[in-house]
Parts: structure tokens; sequence; C-alpha cells
């Protein structure tokens, strides 16, 4: 009972870590290229944003966080279900859409909130199951 | 239609091999004892060595393109079902492929939070 309530916590931890580090990379990437600029569909235009991307500090930013993203799935998958983690990470999405309406004050329509609710519900569902059904793998020191 | 059709496929198919394929090599890698940085840095450095990871890796790169292919070339309301289907794909890979025991509940979840995404992003 005691290892089992330890599995939940570690994974609710690392999901936890996987929804606020893809937030945060999308976030930053997104921060980065408005700072960028619209990109010209054209050789030049192209060569241009790959450059001013490589050279801005929030589009690295953007990018270790989403590094930070898949080592924490990795790491959660070593231990937990795939059919676990893979749908708690979509905890991301209501997540998103609580901080759009609670910091940016933006307008979320009925068939969005319904969806929101769908995945906290669904993620709660799948959250009382066993995390990890296979059989104990090794352990690393 | 029939090219779509045939990208969507491909598209499931390479996000869900890549994601099964890094939680099978994963799993043979094995978990981190504990947090501490010179383990993590061991199980990092254990899993860049797995072939699973270097499967999966082209896999989901190209599950990213043909996404963004798929994006421009089929409205939203088709690619993003499509995409959250992927859910439910995945459950079926963790079932018979990862062998995972995978009970109602976490069906009945699954199935929510596929409906749910599709919910917020065709709205986004």
């Amino acid at each position: 009972m005691k290892h089992e309530h330890r599995l939940r916590l570690k994974t609710l931890l690392m999901v936890l870590l996987m929804v606020v580090c893809a937030n945060a990379g999308d976030l930053m990437l997104k921060r980065g290229m408005l700072q960028i600029g619209a990109v010209q569909i054209s050789s030049v235009g192209i060569w241009h944003a790959l450059l001013s991307t490589i050279h801005n500090a929030t589009i690295w930013l953007g990018i270790l966080f989403l590094i930070g993203f898949t080592l924490c799935y990795m790491t959660a998958v070593s231990w937990a279900d795939y059919s676990y983690v893979m749908p708690a990470g979509a905890f991301g999405y209501a997540l998103q859409t609580t901080l759009a309406v609670v910091i940016l004050h933006e307008a979320v329509n009925a068939q969005r909130w319904i969806g929101v609710t769908l995945i906290v519900v669904g993620v709660l569902l799948v959250g009382q199951t066993q995390p990890s059904t296979t059989k104990p793998k090794p352990v690393l020191s | 239609m029939t090219k779509v059709v045939l990208l969507l496929i491909f598209f499931i198919c390479c996000s869900t091999g890549g994601e099964i394929a890094m939680t099978h090599g994963m799993k043979l890698v094995g978990e981190p004892k504990s947090f501490r940085p010179g383990v993590l840095f061991r199980f990092i450095g254990r899993a860049m060595r797995s072939g699973w990871l270097w499967l999966a890796l082209p896999l989901l790169a190209a599950s990213f393109y043909s996404l963004l292919v798929l994006l421009s070339w089929a409205p939203l309301s088709v690619v993003i079902p499509a995409s959250a289907f992927n859910y439910v794909v995945g459950t079926f890979g963790a079932k018979y492929i990862l062998k995972e025991t995978v009970s109602p509940k976490r069906w009945m979840g699954v199935v929510m939070v596929c409906i749910g995404v599709t919910l917020v992003l065709i709205t986004g």
C-alpha cells in the first residue's frame, strides 16, 4: 500500500512537471516568435527567420523547457504505464484554458468549458487506476 | 481526400509507434532510484544509449511534420479530432503491445479526454 502511494505521488509530480514544462515552453516559443515578427515565405525571409530564432534567448528558453518536458515524460514512463501518463498529460489543456481566463481575462465559450470538464473528469478517472500494471523493472542506483 | 486519409494514418502510426517505442525503451532502462543529480545523469546517459529511444525520436519527428502538412491540407475540424484519436489508438497499443492492463475505468477516462481535447482545440 505504501509502495503504491509513493508510486502514485511521484507519477503525479512528474505529470505536473510535464504540464508546467510543456505550457512554459509553448509560451516562450510564442513570445519569441512574436519578438521576431511574421516569417516571410521566401528563401531570404526563411533564412532571416532561422538566424533570428538562433539569436533569440526566449526561443532557447522555450526549447529548454520542451527538453525538460521530454525528460519528465521519459522518467514517468520508466515506471508508470503509457496508458496512464498519456491521458494524464492532457490536463495541460484544461490548465491553459483556466489560465487564459484568470490571467488574460479571455472569453471562453460553453463548448470549450465542456471540453475542459471532460478532460478533468477523464484525467481523474485515469488517476484512480493503478499507475503501473506491468511487472516491476530494474531500479537504477 | 485519399492523400489526407493516408497521411492521417501515417501520422497516427508514427505518433503512437514513437511513444510506444519510447515507453518500451524506458521500461528496459529502468526507473531512477532517486532524484539526486548523479542518479538522474546516469539515468539519462543510459536512456541515450537505448536503441528504442533512437527509434522513437525519428518517428515522433515524422509525426510532428506530418501534422504540420495535414494542417495545411485539411480543415482543423478534421485534423484535430484525428490527432485526439491518438489517445484511443495509444491505449490500444499500450494494451496489446506493451501488455498493460487497461481497466474499464481507464478506458472511460481516455475516451473522455479524447472528446474533451477535441472540443478544447476546435474552439481554441
